[in-house]
């Protein structure tokens, strides 16, 4: 492991306790949740003034976990590159909030928690949620670390979209935004693949609409769910790239085996994803990303009327999952709001995952952003 | 500082909202941010470009200013620039009209292809000239429009556009027969 890899050092999950009834959330569908918890982790050091907090949201499989190690773990947070001391988001000036999202099974409550009434897990009984009520809790969360104003919401993929929601759910409560690889409202051939990945888990004999905790896992289902995912996330040229036409060398003969190596790879990935992450979450929030819209009740010229945040959206020309022009219809609507805006197309062949791997790029557009954005 | 950006700097005033739609590395926005305080705002297409934009602090986005321009409001500006770059754009006349809406005041940089020594490059070198303000060989100009200053007086007043402003430029700041002695001419427009 590199030293950068380690400059954080050991971090932790903490978590935060809300919304006990009678006072539970109150989400989107009208239903309530309560008590909620939502996982979260922090790094660097809150400035006597509160003025120096940014928050990071994670993608669909993300946690709380985004730098540092966590003890006895060989891996780092899934977003280390770019946090920590020297890094984009520089934990020697900045603190730095990662929080989780609730439907999650990351240690935020969701379909896997116990819900206290029945004292089994919630499955199917638990609500709907959406990015707005994801952002509500991160709200308590923000409330409940004292900080009136964050100098940043950043995020990538299903993390933009929360950065977005906020920016439109709580204008005044950022002086920035960095949404990267991310949209306003989800397009069908998103909703598409979304769809194929959570019919491959409801396929799966063992998910028993939902109910399979204590039993035998929807794994499969789960597994080509992630499988289809990953497709969608590398591009023609990064899986030529990454794995040619190669084949794997030590699999048994088989008529229909792993030959090549990217159906090893992506077997691979399907099935470490059913490890750490819990099918009926797969559901509720890939369908959160669907249900996303900020256009459904305000016109383009009206999603950010009033908003004072600098804005650096961050696009990568080979993401064919959230492409280009949706970071340019975000930009449209900053444009006709008058809002400061900075929008960068980087050259990455990387795909949808270039918002991971672009390290660089990142790191030089953060930095200099942040420096950038008014007391 | 470029000659150029001086007398573009000179003219705006402190605190002025400003569109430059070409603003390439940023140091023509730089300068105004420093010397004149305005609300900078920068359109360019190179993404590298864009990088030592931010790197000084501007707020820029990688657009073609061709089609760059639409969404903004009728004079959401009180300045857009297009220094230098009005004669590389594919088609100048909806560039130059989107500019006149969106800004309050458009400033319009070129390169006179009247000057003396391009008039004599061509009569007696029968060549298309290399000089200072036309420094690119055929092959690789990123210039597409070849205009002298009487060609653009003629051009505006076709169009109605009033010429608030001009300056000359060639060694220095030019009054007399600036279309035979001016390298570069800059005009303040409005609609």
């Amino acid at each position: 492991m590199s030293k950068a890899a380690n400059a954080l050092g050991l971090v932790e999950t903490k978590e935060l306790s809300f919304a006990s009834p009678p006072d539970e959330l109150l989400l989107d569908s009208g239903e309530k949740l309560g008590p909620v918890t939502l996982a979260y982790e922090t790094y660097g050091t809150l400035n006597d003034n509160k003025s120096n907090a940014i928050l990071v949201m994670h993608a669909l499989s993300g946690d709380a976990h985004a730098a540092g190690l966590h003890a006895g773990e060989q891996n780092p947070g899934w977003w280390d590159d770019m946090i920590g001391p020297g890094k984009g988001l520089d934990t020697n000036k900045y603190f730095v909030i990662c929080s989780n999202v609730i439907g999650g099974c990351k240690g935020s409550t969701g379909p896997s928690s116990i819900d206290p009434r029945t004292e089994k897990p919630y499955a199917l009984s638990f609500p709907s949620i959406t990015i707005k009520d994801m952002v509500e809790a991160q709200r308590r969360l923000i409330d409940h670390l004292n900080i009136k104003k964050l100098l940043s919401v950043v995020g990538g993929s299903m993390g933009g979209m929360q950065a977005l929601q906020w920016v439109v759910s709580y204008p005044d409560r950022m002086r920035s935004a960095v949404p990267i690889a991310t949209t306003l409202k989800h397009a069908p051939q998103q909703i598409a693949f979304d769809e194929v990945g959570r019919q491959a888990v409801m396929a799966d004999v063992n998910w028993r609409d939902g109910d399979y905790y204590g039993r035998p896992l929807p794994a499969r289902g789960l597994a080509v769910a992630r499988m289809v995912g990953h497709i969608t996330y590398m591009s023609d040229a990064s899986m030529a790239e990454k794995f040619g036409r190669q084949q794997k060398s030590n699999e048994q003969p088989s008529k229909f085996g792993a030959d090549f190596e990217v159906e090893g790879y992506l077997r691979y990935r399907g099935d470490n994803f059913v490890k750490r992450f819990d099918a009926n979450s797969y559901l509720y929030i890939t369908k959160a990303m669907d249900r996303f819209d900020l256009l459904a009740s305000k016109k383009l010229s009206e999603v950010f009327k009033g908003v004072k945040a600098k804005i650096l959206l961050i696009a990568f020309k080979s993401d064919w999952l959230y492409p280009t022009y949706q970071s340019q219809e975000i930009l449209k609507a900053c444009k006709l709001s008058g809002v400061d805006a900075t929008f960068v197309e980087v050259n990455s062949t990387y795909g949808h995952d270039a918002f991971l791997l672009e390290v660089n790029e990142e790191t030089h557009l953060l930095k200099h952003f942040l420096e950038g954005v008014p007391a | 500082m470029k000659l150029e950006h001086e007398v573009i700097v000179g003219w705006i005033e402190k605190g002025s909202s400003v569109l430059d739609l070409g603003c390439g590395n940023g140091d023509l926005l730089a300068a105004l941010v420093k010397e004149k305080q305005v609300k900078a705002q920068g359109i360019e297409i190179d993404e590298k470009a864009i990088y030592e934009c931010v790197a000084k602090g501007l707020s820029v986005v990688q657009q073609d200013i061709e089609t760059g321009l639409s969404e903004y409001l009728d004079k959401s500006f009180d300045y857009v620039i297009l220094a230098g770059s009005l004669q590389q754009v594919k088609k100048p006349d909806p560039v130059l009209s989107a500019a006149l809406r969106v800004g309050k005041k458009t400033i319009v940089s070129f390169p006179n292809f009247a000057h003396y020594r391009v008039r004599l490059q061509i009569l007696f070198g029968g060549r298309v000239p290399v000089t200072p303000s036309l420094p690119f060989e055929w092959y690789e100009t990123p210039n597409l429009h070849f205009l002298s200053i009487s060609n653009f007086i003629e051009y505006c007043q076709k169009r109605g556009i009033h010429i608030e402003r001009s300056a000359f430029l060639g060694r220095g700041s030019l009054k007399a027969l600036p279309n035979l002695r001016a390298e570069t001419a800059l005009f303040v427009l409005s609609a």
